[in-house]
Formats: C-alpha cells, sequence, structure tokens
C-alpha cells in the first residue's frame, strides 16, 4: 500500500476557484494546467500567456514548488510600497495529512474486510488524496491570478521573475531569507488587534471596517470550522456505507447492494462538494479577512508613527535642536499615513464588493449541486424499488 | 472521480471468520442472569416521535416485522400501572386481537381481550418454552433480558427513565411475542395459552432457576458434548453440514453488518449535531455581514441547516428502528439456531452412547452364557431388553429431532427474508423521503442566493 502516487491531473475549468473576476485580461493570464505529486512534494506547472512587452515571450512555462508560491507571496508583504494594499493570502501548504493517515489505518484494517471491501475503501481514499490534490492546484492558481488582475501588483518584478525565471528559484529565495530575517512577517503574521483597536480613529470608514473585520474573522473563522466537522460526518457515512454494502452483498448479490453502494456513492459526493463550496468558501475569506486585517495593522502603525513623529517635533522645537529634520521625518509620516489610508480605502471597497459576489456564486453553485444529487440519489432508489421482485437474502 | 458503478451481481467471497467487533468472544457470559448478554452497544436516540402509550387501548405497530399469518396478533402497549413498581419490572398492557377467523383451532374465549404483564413474566414464558422445546429441535425465539438492557443504561448509552429507552424495550417484547406466536407448535402450548390469556399469571418465581441461567448450562453442556465428543459423527447427512455452515456464515456477517449500522448511526447522530452548530454559526455570521442580501441569504443557509439537521436526526431513527433492532433481533435469533444444532449432535451422541453399552451388554451376556451363570444371565438380558429399547428410543429421538430441524429451518429462513425484505424496503423509502425533503429545501434556499446582489 503505497501512498508515492504519481497524480499527474489537468483540473476541469468546472474546478474554477471561489474567487470571480479572475484571469479575463487578455494582457496577462495565468493558469495551472498541470500538476505532479510525489510523495509529500507537489510540482505546479505554471503557464503563461502575455501581450506585455515586459515579459520575454507571450506564451511560457515553468515548474513551481509551493515554497516558491511563499516566497513571492512573502517578498510583496515586505514591499514598503504596498504597504496600503490587500496582499492575496499565501495558499496552504498542501495537506495530504488526513487521506495519507486513513491510508495507514486502511492498510492495518485489511485483514478484517473482505477484498471487495477493502477496494471500495481504497478508491474512496484515492478519490480523497485527488480531491486534496486538486484543491490545491486551485488555491495555487488562485493566488496567482490574483495578482495578475491587480493594477499594481501585477506589474511586480518579483512576480515577474515567479513566473518567467526558468531556473530554480530555491536559490532566490534563500538569498531573500537572508536578507529579511523573516522578521517582518513575524510581525504581520501576528496583527496586533490590540494596536488595531487602541487606536484613535478620526476616519469614520476606517472605524467601520475594523470594527466589522474583527468581528467577521471570529465569525467566519467559527463557521469555517464547523463547516468542515460537517462535511468529515458526512465522509463517515460514506465509508459506512460502504462497509454496510459490502456485508450486504456478501450476503446476497441482489439489487439492494446497489443502492447502498449508490447511496455511498451520492453522500461520497455531497461531501466532496460541500467540501468544495461551502468550506473553500468560507476558509478562503477567512484568510483574506486576515490580509484585510494586515492592510489595517499596517495603516495603524503609520498612525502609530506619525503620532511619535509629531511628538518628537514638539520636542524638538521646545529644545529648538533638530528641528528641520523633525518637521521632515513629521512630513514623510503623514505622507505614508496618507497614502496608506487612501489606497486601503479603495482596496477594502473593492474587497467587499468581490466577497459579496463570490458568496453568491458559491452558494448559487451549492444550493444547485445539493439539488442535483438528492434527485439522483432518489431517482436510482425509486428505480430500484420498482424493479425489485426476487430477494434472495 | 471514482469508476463507474460496479455490475449487479458480484461474485460471494469467501468469508473471513474474523470478527469486526471487540466484542464478540463470549456468547455465553458467565452472568447467569442473561444468555444471550450481547456486548454490543446501543446508541441511544433524542427520538421525541415515539410517544410513549399509556392508552388502554392496542397500540398501532411500531415494529417492522410483517403481519403474521398467524391466527393471533398481538400488540403490546404501556399499561397505567407501569412505573409503580421497582425497576424493570414494568407492567405491559398485552393486546391481543383475531386478524383471522378461528378456524379450526377455538383456542381462546373470545377475538379480543387484554392482559397485563409483567417484563419478568416475559422472561419466566421464554425460559420455560426454550426449556421445553429447544432440546427438540424448535427455534424458540430469545428474548433479551435484564442484562441486556442494563448494561446499556451502564455503559451511558441509555437513560434508563427516558420514553425512548422503554419504547425499545416494548418494541422489542412485542416483536418477541409475535415471532412466537408464529410457531405453531408454541401457540399450542399451556403456557403461551397461559401467558395470553389469564387475568392473573403466578409471578415468575422460577425465572431466576428456569432463566438463563439454565438454558445457559443445557446450550454449555451441548456445546461441550460436541467437543468431547470422541467418535466423530458420521454425517451422512450433508443437509445438515451445509446448513450449519450457513449460520455459522451468516452470524459473522449479520454481526458485522449490526456493528457497522451501529457506526452508521453514530455518525448520523454526529453530523447532525455537526450541521445543528454550523446552522448556529452561520446565523451569527449572517448577523455580522453588513451586506443586506447577503447577510439575509446567510441567515436563510443557517435556517435550511437546521431543517436539515432534524432531517438527520429522522433518518437516525429511520436506520436504528427499522435496520438496527432488526440485525440485532437476527444475531440472537441465530445464536438459537446454533444451539438447535448442536441439541441434535447431543441427542446423536446419546444414542451411540446407549447402542456403545448395548454392545458391552451383549458381550457381557455371552461370557455369562459362556460361563453358565443362570441368574445373573437373566439380569442381563433383562437389562439387554431394556437397553435395546432405549437405543430405538434414541435412533427415534435423532431422527425426531433432525426432522423438526429440517422444518424449522426452512421456516426460519422464509420468515428471514421476508423480515429482511420488508425493513430493507422500509429503509429505502425512508431514504428516498429524506432525499426529497432535501430537494424541497435547497430549492427554497436558492432563490434567496441568487437574489444577493
Amino acid at each position: 500500500m503505497t501512498d508515492q502516487q504519481g497524480y499527474g491531473t489537468r483540473p476541469s475549468a468546472k474546478m474554477r476557484s471561489v474567487s470571480v473576476d479572475l484571469n479575463h485580461d487578455a494582457s496577462l493570464l495565468i493558469d495551472i494546467p498541470d500538476a505532479l505529486c510525489e510523495r509529500d512534494k507537489v510540482k505546479f506547472t505554471v503557464h503563461t500567456k502575455t501581450t506585455l512587452s515586459s515579459f520575454q515571450k507571450p506564451d511560457f512555462s515553468v515548474p513551481r514548488q509551493h515554497e516558491d508560491f511563499i516566497w513571492l507571496h512573502d517578498t510583496l508583504v515586505e514591499t514598503e510600497d504596498y504597504a496600503g494594499l490587500i496582499i492575496p493570502p499565501a495558499p496552504p501548504k498542501p495537506d495530504f495529512e488526513s487521506p495519507r493517515e486513513k491510508m495507514h489505518k486502511l492498510g492495518e484494517g485489511e485483514a478484517t474486510m473482505t477484498k471487495e471491501e477493502y477496494t471500495k475503501m481504497k478508491q474512496e481514499l484515492e478519490a480523497e488524496y485527488l480531491a486534496v490534490f486538486k484543491k490545491t492546484v486551485q488555491v495555487h492558481e488562485v493566488f496567482l491570478q490574483r495578482l495578475s488582475s491587480h493594477p499594481n501588483l501585477s506589474k511586480d518584478r518579483n512576480f515577474q521573475i515567479f513566473l518567467e525565471y526558468d531556473q530554480d528559484l530555491t536559490v532566490r529565495r534563500k538569498n531573500a531569507k537572508e536578507m529579511f530575517g523573516g522578521f517582518f512577517k513575524n510581525m504581520v503574521k501576528s496583527a496586533d488587534e490590540v494596536l488595531i483597536s487602541g487606536i484613535k480613529e478620526v476616519d469614520d470608514f476606517f472605524e467601520q471596517e475594523k470594527t466589522f473585520l474583527l468581528d467577521y474573522y471570529s465569525k467566519i473563522k467559527d463557521s469555517t470550522a464547523k463547516a468542515e466537522k460537517m462535511t468529515r460526518s458526512h465522509k463517515n457515512i460514506a465509508d459506512d456505507y460502504i462497509h454496510i454494502s459490502a456485508t450486504l452483498n456478501s450476503l446476497s448479490a441482489d439489487d439492494t447492494t446497489i443502492l447502498f453502494v449508490s447511496v455511498q456513492k451520492v453522500e461520497g459526493r455531497v461531501a466532496s462538494d460541500q467540501e468544495l463550496k461551502l468550506t473553500e468558501l468560507l476558509r478562503y475569506y477567512m484568510r483574506d479577512i486576515q490580509a484585510a486585517k494586515d492592510l489595517l495593522y499596517r495603516r495603524a502603525r503609520a498612525l502609530v508613527d506619525y503620532e511619535n513623529s509629531n511628538k518628537a517635533l514638539d520636542k524638538a522645537r521646545l529644545k529648538s535642536k533638530d528641528i528641520p529634520q523633525a518637521e521632515e521625518h513629521q512630513q514623510q509620516c503623514l505622507q505614508k499615513f496618507d497614502k496608506l489610508s487612501e489606497s486601503g480605502k479603495k482596496e477594502l471597497t473593492s474587497f467587499k464588493g468581490r466577497r459579496v459576489v463570490a458568496f453568491r456564486k458559491n452558494l448559487i453553485e451549492m444550493a444547485e449541486l445539493e439539488i442535483k444529487h438528492a434527485k439522483v440519489s432518489s431517482t436510482i432508489q425509486l428505480t430500484h424499488f420498482y424493479t425489485n421482485e426476487k430477494w434472495t437474502l | 472521480p471514482p469508476t463507474d458503478d460496479e455490475p449487479a451481481s458480484l461474485p460471494a467471497e469467501d468469508i473471513s471468520t474474523n470478527s469486526n467487533g471487540p466484542k464478540q468472544d463470549s456468547l455465553f457470559d458467565d452472568d447467569p442472569e442473561d444468555l444471550f448478554a450481547e456486548a454490543t452497544e446501543e446508541v441511544s436516540l433524542d427520538s421525541p416521535e415515539r410517544d410513549v402509550l399509556l392508552s388502554d387501548g392496542p397500540s398501532p405497530a411500531i415494529t417492522p416485522i410483517t403481519p403474521p399469518t398467524s391466527v393471533l396478533t398481538p400488540r403490546i402497549g404501556l399499561h397505567d400501572d407501569m412505573f409503580t413498581h421497582s425497576s424493570f419490572d414494568e407492567f405491559y398492557l398485552l393486546s391481543l386481537n383475531f386478524s383471522l377467523p378461528q378456524t379450526s383451532i377455538s383456542l381462546f374465549k373470545s377475538h379480543e381481550f387484554s392482559v397485563k404483564r409483567r417484563f419478568s413474566d416475559f422472561l419466566g414464558l421464554h425460559s420455560k418454552l426454550a426449556s421445553k422445546y429447544l432440546h427438540i429441535g424448535y427455534i424458540v425465539p430469545p428474548c433479551a433480558g435484564k442484562k441486556h438492557w442494563m448494561t446499556k443504561v451502564k455503559v451511558g448509552k441509555e437513560d434508563q427513565s427516558s420514553n425512548e429507552f422503554v419504547e425499545k424495550r416494548r418494541s422489542a417484547l412485542e416483536r418477541y411475542l409475535m415471532r412466537t406466536v408464529k410457531l405453531p407448535v408454541l401457540l399450542k402450548d399451556p403456557d403461551v395459552l397461559q401467558f395470553l390469556e389469564s387475568s392473573e399469571l403466578p409471578r415468575a418465581v422460577s425465572t431466576q432457576a428456569l432463566s438463563s441461567a439454565g438454558l445457559l448450562r443445557m446450550v454449555n453442556k451441548a456445546a461441550e458434548a460436541v467437543n468431547k465428543m470422541t467418535i466423530k459423527m458420521n454425517e451422512s447427512d450433508a443437509w445438515f453440514e451445509e446448513k450449519q455452515q450457513h449460520f455459522e456464515n451468516l452470524d459473522v456477517q449479520l454481526r458485522k453488518l449490526h456493528a457497522s449500522m451501529e457506526s452508521l448511526v453514530l455518525h448520523r447522530k454526529e453530523l447532525s449535531v455537526n450541521t445543528a452548530q454550523f446552522a448556529k454559526s452561520a446565523a451569527m455570521l449572517g448577523n455580522s455581514e453588513d451586506h443586506t442580501a447577503l447577510s439575509r441569504a446567510l441567515s436563510q443557509l443557517a435556517e435550511v441547516e437546521e431543517k436539515i439537521d432534524q432531517l438527520h436526526q429522522d433518518q437516525a431513527n429511520a436506520d436504528f428502528y427499522l435496520f438496527s433492532e432488526l440485525l440485532g433481533d437476527y444475531v440472537r435469533l441465530i445464536t438459537a439456531v446454533k444451539g438447535v444444532f448442536d441439541h441434535r449432535m447431543k441427542t446423536w451422541q446419546k444414542w451411540q452412547d446407549t447402542q456403545m453399552l448395548l454392545q458391552k451388554k451383549r458381550e457381557a451376556e455371552a461370557k455369562l452364557q459362556f460361563n453358565n451363570k443362570p441368574d445373573k444371565l437373566q439380569q442381563a438380558k433383562d437389562e439387554i431388553k431394556e437397553l435395546e429399547g432405549k437405543v430405538e428410543q434414541g435412533e427415534r429421538e435423532f431422527e425426531q429431532i433432525s426432522k423438526t430441524i429440517r422444518k424449522e429451518v426452512s421456516r426460519f429462513e422464509k420468515e428471514r427474508v421476508k423480515d429482511f425484505k420488508t425493513i430493507i424496503i422500509k429503509y429505502l423509502e425512508s431514504l428516498v423521503q429524506t432525499q426529497q425533503q432535501l430537494i424541497k429545501y435547497w430549492d427554497a434556499f436558492l432563490p434567496e442566493a441568487k437574489a444577493i446582489s
């Protein structure tokens, strides 16, 4: 029993993202048409089609690993110029832990199952692997597409390197780490809510946003966790049906087992569709809201800096010492703060619009899928009722 | 995505005799209270639908078994005096009505009547019937005893005072009685008639003595006898060997199925809990949302999920009541079937032993004749005559039990198929209903989602 599956895949067009309005601008189109899973490592094929002259070729692909995406994200976060932007959240690390653990358990329990049961369970697990795999591809793709659709970020030099550089990025990644030491990353990671909430806010817009985002974040985090639990229960039920139908099958060879098999398949599919639509939606926007909070944090810091610079200026005036420097510093701080506020407002407003649209799309799709599955399931069941006469058991 | 649907018929697999569940070792517990003490744990349900019936009238059949084609249709309701006695010996109202007009059996004084019976009365009846009929080959339906129920309370799976728990016991007793009266030989039995009819039953004091303890010992002895057999039984009748194997397999499969079913029930309950929690969380998220239409849609989503939660609960009820109870019954029934086969072996052994003894006596007689001991000779001849009679009787008994078992097994299998068929149909019907409800709920939600602008 091996988990060293080499999964190559072309994610179908249906598997499109949680976000909307991405990847429509023909001047820069990005997708991940292919990916390979070896052991723990996923290798993504990042494919770019562009009409921009800043790129050397109009159509090209490069292989990238998850760490490369993280490098790109971190460099963007650490770029001062982008302090006023919501940096799209980094894609999470590919996590095959859950199906791998289940595979392991399945291997251990092999002796207690019939061959057929075992085969079915294995198939289910392989499907789960595949689902995790597709999900991670999607999430990495969306990250890049967010960047390419952003007016400022799409022009970033490092972004271009990421897309184009046909050598291994590992060396560059190491250098970047040495330069920044990763300390700012830590600061941003733990967006200090105390700092944000403690700031005396003069701007109504930001006051409202702050209140809203802090509250919404905790709610959506909770909903994400609960949705995940719900999905897991569905999967457990689907697994139970596998065992039940396998045992019924050993008892007899009649249609009941097909019914149970189809019930199980429907339950399994409901689980994975729910997972994709609802849970992914919530999870994605949870991370996005964190990114928005990070923006608020940076602005709050800038405000603190500005206020400190004011105090320093007053002090300088009192002492009649170093006044020009203090004045200049104060001006810089003010400029930075104003810039962040202006850009931040734009970002947060468009973020809200994006969020509503995405929720709408995904909720509709989820409801439609639920209806579809319920219809399929009950059709199969009804058909079997009326065709079933001879039972042997 | 996984492959297409598998073809309709799959080859029968070699069934491993390994069991899934951890608690299948001792069918025969040391505790004399209940022969059929299963350690399998049942999941308690919060099921407000199952109302406790405290009326005098006959209760509607909640049990899944098809109405028997026998003369009698017992229904069990709960008696007014139900909880006036110490725990576990509550009263039941046993009301009986005829489903067919009386034919050759004019056993009862009237068409409809009701009597009051205690829980221990049922156990007493069962132990009497088992001691009379099991050893001659009749598959006497088992009755889950006090230990079976108390174990569930002890492991915290059941709330002793809950209506649901009461309903489970009532339902189990009703099924027990239905199965009992389906057996023509039992319906004619005076103990059964007395149980069904007489207004006052002598308190089953001997429940303890004659009960499971006695039965347990009896079946144990049969099993021991089988183990100790020095002469391998010449199974000229392949039918018995085949059937025995069949029931062994059935036992394993049904236990496995029962365990899987209980796991399913547990997971459905978890799903229900998780769905309810998610619904609450989604409602809070909706409140927090500042976009009006989205906020409303999220609240709607929360409501849909709440309704779905209720659906999950109902489905869990269906899973359990219909399927799981039946499986539990059959696991117990198969124990009785195996017991009956063991008794046949024992009968055979007894016959063989008698035959061997006769042989020895004949040899001894020959010796006496040779040594010319006239008075001892006469005694020997008498003993031989007696033994010859016993041998004939032993052979008759063996043939009789074999014949009875054949009939019984055929009856049992027919009923088993019928029972399972009925249950599975009902279960699948409930699944369909659930799916159709789901369609309704999501259909209602869809416009709300589309209304987000």
